[in-house]
């Protein structure tokens, strides 16, 4: 039988988890200095666009991925649980930075110490705040996360 | 009738308001306790109005308003234009925003609390991550309040390498401010333009200090380490770079007239309204009145350096931006002077009781380690009394308040925090302006949600 040369053969799994993490859009949820940060490596000297993740959404019904950038108080620990809600399948929490990740440096009164109390986490990103590499370091595992494992979550 | 109704259902929910009843779905009692409880406990009419879906509303109607026209509208928390998490609860009459609230609290991470728990060794840890965008004005204000505590005065070395370092952070705070502003206009090269810029100045932190962002280097006494070898080039780069792309940005805005037209006379704030309610910084020196504590309270010897404090007559959107560019050139000046004057000596106090040995000493000298082990793990002791001191942060008056009680951690540390007061001043700006320009004037005050929340 004929098989021409510019055919590829793969598996649907393959191919429906190399789509999800090429263009995972995260949704905006800068919260304290870790923002600025997520900010700074959306912009030009780190440029996400490389991983396709330039686009922040606005919107939680258009985004994948969301990093949630600071400290969570627990004012905000309903408003975060609710965007999370409203992000449509699948999608992927990274938890940057020490505060969101279990509290940091402030144990006290105000603050939900670990945003895993609310919201399934893939990836914590250590730092206070991390470096651009380090959330890029923390994309990319999650990549490798996702490649790695099932497409039905 | 009806009309009655009406009003007295609104009085009504203005009572809830004031009053704050449990009714409401507030429950302040249950503050203190674990925060893995408060979730379970909250009852779907507090989830509805902190996240936005019920708006309370303790706005009294005027006559003359007909309910089809007013309309009010949440925006935020999580809001990409709000610079944080900052929310605004905003009444609408067609396209002209008719009041406004700002809802605060969202970042709210107790930083004052923690400083009792923190001796005032690492007092600076915890201050540095209030204003994140200013973190060296934070530890600086800390310090310099400390410092007046004890009676302790800083050798000049120290003191040029403060001036130095938050000087440059000055200029830093202020490109991400005109960054984010542009951004938030819909200017996005803006964005890219000035976080390029900050890379550069944010290295030189990165090399000095050991972080990007909340260095921890100016402590009580001094600073934590002497400035890294080369430190004069990378400095000299700085000031070579910024001015030239400065131009860049004027050459993009300010003769462009999207830009002019979309943010002159929009967002007017008066001299009096800025006294009125306590606006500091760039935004009252856009308003045509010159106070600038750099000039009227000095500190860390900053009377020494030539500069100039500009100031706009204007008071609009336009004049806040243009006074952050005009700004980050007398910045530069200072910058530049301290390069040239940088004096040699100790950069921190030689008071064994304050400022630990270097680790060399440790492996030679007993007393060393002994004061190496009391300053790490206890602290110093700061004697009874209590300190103001306020500093010119990009933001305006940065304040800090201790009271001591003698041992070696605050009994109660207040942080003045200008975003905060600036942020008062939003109802006046967006009072009867289009909806359309509420995020102009919100991104011209530059409020930092960290400092407004602490």
């Amino acid at each position: 039988m004929y098989t021409p040369d510019n055919i590829l053969t793969t598996t649907i799994d393959k191919a429906v988890r190399w789509s999800r993490t090429q263009s995972m859009w995260p949704v905006t949820f800068g919260l304290a200095c870790c923002a600025i940060e997520m900010m700074a490596a959306g912009s030009a000297k780190y440029d996400l666009a490389r991983y396709g993740m330039e686009v922040f959404r606005a919107s939680p019904r258009q985004a994948d991925l969301m990093i949630v950038a600071g400290r969570v108080s627990q004012k905000m620990a309903p408003v975060l649980r609710q965007v999370y809600d409203q992000m449509a399948d699948p999608k992927w929490v990274i938890a940057m930075g020490a505060c969101s990740s279990t509290g940091g440096m402030f144990n006290n009164y105000a603050l939900v110490q670990g945003v895993d109390h609310i919201v399934p986490v893939d990836m914590y990103v250590p730092g206070c705040p991390p470096g651009p590499q380090s959330l890029m370091h923390g994309i990319l595992t999650l990549h490798d996360k996702i490649m790695a494992g099932e497409i039905n979550r | 009738m009806k009309e009655d109704t009406r009003k007295s259902k609104l009085k009504f929910k203005f009572d809830l308001w004031a009053t704050n009843s449990e009714e409401n779905g507030w429950n302040i009692s249950s503050t203190d306790e674990g925060s893995q409880k408060m979730l379970e406990e909250e009852s779907e009419k507090q989830i509805k109005i902190q996240t936005g879906t019920d708006v309370i509303d303790d706005f009294i109607l005027e006559e003359d308003t007909t309910d089809d026209e007013r309309m009010i509208v949440n925006m935020g928390p999580q809001h990409p234009s709000t610079h944080g998490v900052l929310r605004l609860q905003a009444e609408l009459e067609g396209e002209v925003v008719r009041r406004v609230k700002p809802v605060i609290g969202y970042l709210h991470t107790g930083m004052e609390k923690t400083g009792e728990e923190l001796n005032y060794f690492q007092g600076p840890t915890n201050t540095t991550r209030m204003d994140y965008l200013s973190p060296l004005f934070n530890e600086l204000v800390f310090s310099l309040t400390t410092e007046k505590l004890i009676g302790i005065d800083v050798p000049d070395r120290a003191k040029t390498i403060r001036i130095l370092m938050t000087e440059l952070n000055r200029v830093s705070s202020h490109l991400v401010a005109l960054a984010t502003g542009g951004m938030d206009i819909g200017a996005l090269s803006m964005m890219i333009f000035g976080f390029r810029e900050r890379e550069l100045i944010l290295n030189f932190f990165e090399k000095t200090t050991g972080l990007r962002m909340n260095h921890n280097y100016i402590r009580p006494g001094g600073v934590a380490a002497d400035l890294p070898d080369g430190w004069q080039s990378d400095v000299e780069e700085i000031l070579k770079i910024i001015p030239e792309k400065l131009k860049d940005y004027d050459d993009m805005l300010l003769d462009n007239p999207i830009w002019r037209g979309r943010l002159e006379n929009i967002g007017i704030l008066t001299t009096e309204e800025c006294f009125a309610y306590g606006v500091t910084g760039p935004s009252l020196r856009a308003s045509g009145h010159s106070w600038d504590l750099r000039k009227s309270q000095p500190y860390s010897g900053i009377e020494n350096y030539d500069f100039d404090v500009p100031v706009l007559d204007e008071g609009d959107v336009f004049a806040r931006w243009r006074i952050k560019v005009l700004e980050i050139f007398e910045s530069l000046k200072i910058v530049e002077q301290a390069l040239n004057q940088m004096p040699k000596g100790p950069y921190k106090i030689q008071d064994k009781k304050i400022t630990p040995p270097p680790r060399k000493r440790i492996d030679e000298s007993m007393e060393a380690l002994i004061h190496h082990f009391k300053i790490y793990t206890e602290g110093f002791k700061v004697p009874e009394g209590d300190a103001y001191v306020a500093i010119e942060s990009p933001r305006g008056e940065l304040g800090c308040y201790i009271v001591s009680d003698g041992s070696s951690k605050p009994y109660r540390m207040h942080v003045r925090g200008p975003s905060f007061c600036n942020l008062q001043a939003l109802p006046v700006i967006m009072t009867d302006s289009p909806i359309a320009d509420a995020v102009a004037a919100i991104a011209s005050l530059d409020p930092v949600i960290g400092d407004v929340d602490r």
